[in-house]
C-alpha cells in the first residue's frame, strides 16, 4: 500500500514537473520582456542578473512620448472598440434576420457567409489594397475600420445565427403581441438574450483587431493613424539599437491584451471548447 | 381586388424591411470580400505595375510561377513549418491535455497559462524572440540571452547567429510558431478528452486492460474527430503564417525564410508586380483548397473505419 502511494506521488511529481516546465516556458519570455523594459541602454548589455539591479520606469515615458506609442495606443483602442461595436451590431442584425425573419433568397445569402468562411484566400490584401486606393480610403481611419469589420463578419454572423436558432422564441413572440417592431425585438429582446454568444464574439474580435498587422501596415502609412503593431515594426526598423525602449513598447502592446484575456478567459476557453466539440 | 393589392403591398413592405436587416452586412461583404475575390482572379491574368494600363496576359503569370524556384522554395518553407507544427506542437499539446484530463492541482493555472502565447500578437512574440536570439556582441559579451546562456555554461561552440544562419533561421521560426500555437491544440484536445465517458475507462480497467492499451483502444478512437479538426486547422494556419517571419527576420533579400505570403507581399511592395502577386495568391489558394479537400476525404474514410 505504501509503495502504491509513493509510486502515485512520484507520478504526480513527474506530471507537475512536465506541466510546470511548459508553463515557465510560456511565461519566461514575457518576464524577460518586462525585465529588459526597465533597464537602460548600458545595463541591458552588462547586467546579466535575473532581476535588474536598477529599475528605471523612464523608458515607458520615453516610449509613450518620443516613440509615439501614446498615439499608437489610442489608435489601437479606437480601432478595437469601433470594429467590435460595428461587428456586434451588423452581424447580430444579419444573424437575427437569417434565423427569425423570412424573405426570398435568405438561405443563399447565409451560405455566402459560410462559404467565405471556408475558402482560404491568402494574398487577398493585394486586391483589397488596390480597391482602397481607388476609393481613396488608404490612410484613413474609417477605411481600416471597415476592412476589419469585414474580416470578423462571417464568423460572427455564423456564430450568432447558430445561437439564435437554438434560442426559444417565446419572449420575442410575446414582445410581438405587445406591439414591438422587429427592430425593437432585435435590439431589446433577442440581443440581450444572446449575451453568451455576443461575449465570445466581442473577445475574439477584440483580440483579432488589437493584434492585426498586415492590413494596417498596408493601408496606414502615416504615424497618426498607425496602431501599436505597425508602430512597433516601424520602431524596430528605425531604432534597431534602442532595446529598452522597444521592450517598453512591446509591454505597452502586450499588457492590455493579457489583462483582457485574464478577465475573460472563462469565455475564451468555453468558446474554443464548444468550437472543438461541434467542429 | 383592391384589398388583395393592399395586402401584397403590406407584405412587400414587410419583406423589404427584412432585407434591411442584412443590408449592412451584405454591402460590406460585397465590397470588401466579393469584389477583391473577383479582382484577385482578374488581376492574376494581367501584367500590372500598380499604376498605368493593365495588360492582359492570360495564364502567363501562372506559367512563370511554375518555374519560379523561389516560389516553390517558399512553399516548401511553409510546409516545413507546418510539419513542425503537426508533430512537435500537436504532440506536445496532446501530452499536456492528457496530463490535465484528471483531478490535478493547479489545473486552472495551467489552462490559463498555456493559452497566453496564442493571445499575443505575432509582432510582439516575434520581436521578443528576436531579442532573445540576438547574435550581437558588446564588449566581448553576447547581447542575446540564448547565446549568453550557452556561452556561460561552457557551450561556446553552440552559439550561433540563429536568425541569419540559413541552417537555423527557419527552424527558429518554426519553433516559435509552435510556442505560440500549442495552446490552441491543448484547449481543443482537452475539451475533446473531457467529453469521453469515464465509464469507458472503468470498463477497460475491469477488463484488465493496461493503461497503454486503454490509451490506444479507448482514448485515441474516441478522439479521432477532434484530432482531425486540430490537424486541419493546424495545416491551414501554419501554411499561411507569415507575420512571425516578418517580425523575426524581416523581409530580407535572401529567401531562405520566405513563405508564400511574404513572397506575395514582396512582389506587391518590392517590384510592384501586382498581377504576379495575385497569381501567387490564386495558386496558393488552389493548393490549400486541394490539401484541405484531400484531408477531408481522408478523414471521412477514417471516420467510417
Amino acid at each position: 500500500m505504501n509503495g502504491y502511494i509513493i509510486r502515485r506521488n512520484m507520478r504526480y511529481f513527474v506530471l507537475h514537473l512536465f506541466l510546470m516546465s511548459v508553463a515557465v516556458t510560456c511565461l519566461f519570455p514575457l518576464f524577460y520582456m518586462i525585465r529588459c523594459s526597465v533597464m537602460d541602454n548600458q545595463t541591458i548589455f552588462t547586467d546579466k542578473g535575473i532581476l535588474p539591479s536598477v529599475v528605471n520606469f523612464g523608458n515607458y515615458a520615453t516610449a509613450w512620448v518620443d516613440g509615439n506609442f501614446g498615439t499608437f495606443f489610442f489608435n489601437s483602442m479606437l480601432y478595437t472598440t469601433s470594429v467590435v461595436i460595428g461587428i456586434v451590431v451588423i452581424s447580430s442584425m444579419a444573424a437575427y434576420a437569417f434565423s427569425r425573419l423570412s424573405f426570398p433568397g435568405r438561405d443563399w445569402f447565409y451560405y455566402m457567409f459560410v462559404i467565405a468562411m471556408m475558402i482560404p484566400l491568402p494574398g487577398s490584401f493585394v486586391p483589397l489594397f488596390v480597391l482602397m486606393n481607388k476609393l481613396h480610403l488608404t490612410n484613413t481611419k474609417i477605411g481600416y475600420i471597415l476592412c476589419m469589420i469585414n474580416v470578423g463578419l462571417s464568423l460572427s454572423v455564423i456564430l450568432l445565427k447558430t445561437f439564435f436558432d437554438k434560442m426559444p422564441s417565446d419572449l420575442e413572440d410575446a414582445a410581438r403581441i405587445d406591439g414591438c417592431t422587429k427592430w425593437q425585438i432585435w435590439w431589446n429582446v433577442a440581443l440581450p438574450l444572446a449575451r453568451p454568444a455576443v461575449a465570445v464574439i466581442v473577445i475574439f474580435n477584440a483580440l483579432n483587431v488589437w493584434n492585426e498587422f498586415i492590413l494596417a501596415q498596408l493601408l496606414l502609412s502615416e504615424e497618426v493613424h498607425m496602431p501599436l503593431q505597425v508602430g512597433l515594426m516601424k520602431f524596430i526598423n528605425v531604432h534597431t539599437v534602442n532595446y529598452p525602449i522597444m521592450m517598453a513598447g512591446l509591454t505597452i502592446a502586450a499588457v492590455p491584451i493579457i489583462l483582457l484575456y485574464l478577465a475573460m478567459q472563462k469565455h475564451i476557453i468555453k468558446g474554443l471548447s464548444s468550437g472543438a466539440v461541434v467542429g | 381586388m383592391a384589398k388583395r393589392q393592399k395586402m401584397s403591398s403590406i407584405k412587400l413592405a414587410d419583406i423589404s424591411e427584412n432585407y434591411l436587416f442584412i443590408l449592412p452586412a451584405v454591402i460590406i461583404f460585397a465590397i470588401f470580400y466579393i469584389y477583391p475575390f473577383i479582382d484577385i482572379i482578374n488581376l492574376s491574368l494581367h501584367e500590372w505595375k500598380g499604376i498605368g494600363p493593365k495588360v492582359f496576359v492570360g495564364l502567363r503569370n501562372f506559367k512563370e510561377l511554375m518555374s519560379d524556384k523561389i516560389w516553390w522554395k517558399s512553399i516548401w518553407n511553409a510546409t516545413y513549418i507546418t510539419l513542425w507544427a503537426l508533430t512537435f506542437q500537436n504532440v506536445l499539446a496532446f501530452m499536456l491535455a492528457l496530463a490535465c484530463d484528471r483531478e490535478i492541482r493547479f489545473k486552472k493555472f495551467y489552462r490559463v497559462v498555456f493559452f497566453i502565447p496564442p493571445v499575443l500578437s505575432q509582432v510582439v512574440v516575434g520581436l521578443i524572440w528576436r531579442w532573445i536570439l540576438n547574435a550581437g556582441k558588446q564588449d566581448g559579451q553576447y547581447i542575446g540571452l540564448l547565446n549568453h546562456l550557452l556561452d556561460s555554461i561552457g557551450l561556446h561552440h553552440l552559439t550561433n547567429d540563429w536568425l541569419s544562419d540559413p541552417a537555423t533561421a527557419l527552424t527558429c521560426i518554426a519553433i516559435v510558431h509552435c510556442w505560440m500555437g500549442f495552446g490552441w491544440g491543448f484547449i481543443m484536445l482537452l475539451a475533446g478528452l473531457q467529453t469521453i465517458d469515464k465509464q469507458l475507462y472503468e470498463a477497460a480497467k475491469v477488463d484488465g486492460a493496461s493503461s497503454w492499451s486503454t490509451f490506444w483502444n479507448v482514448t485515441i478512437p474516441m478522439m479521432v474527430p477532434v484530432i482531425l479538426v486540430v490537424v486541419i486547422l493546424t495545416v491551414l494556419g501554419s501554411m499561411q503564417a507569415f507575420i512571425l517571419v516578418l517580425s523575426m527576420v524581416g523581409q530580407g533579400l535572401v529567401h531562405h525564410t520566405d513563405v508564400p505570403v511574404t513572397r506575395i507581399l514582396g512582389a506587391m511592395q518590392g517590384t510592384k508586380e501586382f498581377g504576379y502577386a495575385c497569381a501567387m495568391g490564386v495558386n496558393f489558394a488552389i493548393i490549400l483548397i486541394a490539401v484541405s479537400a484531400l484531408m477531408k476525404m481522408g478523414s471521412n474514410k477514417l471516420k467510417q473505419a
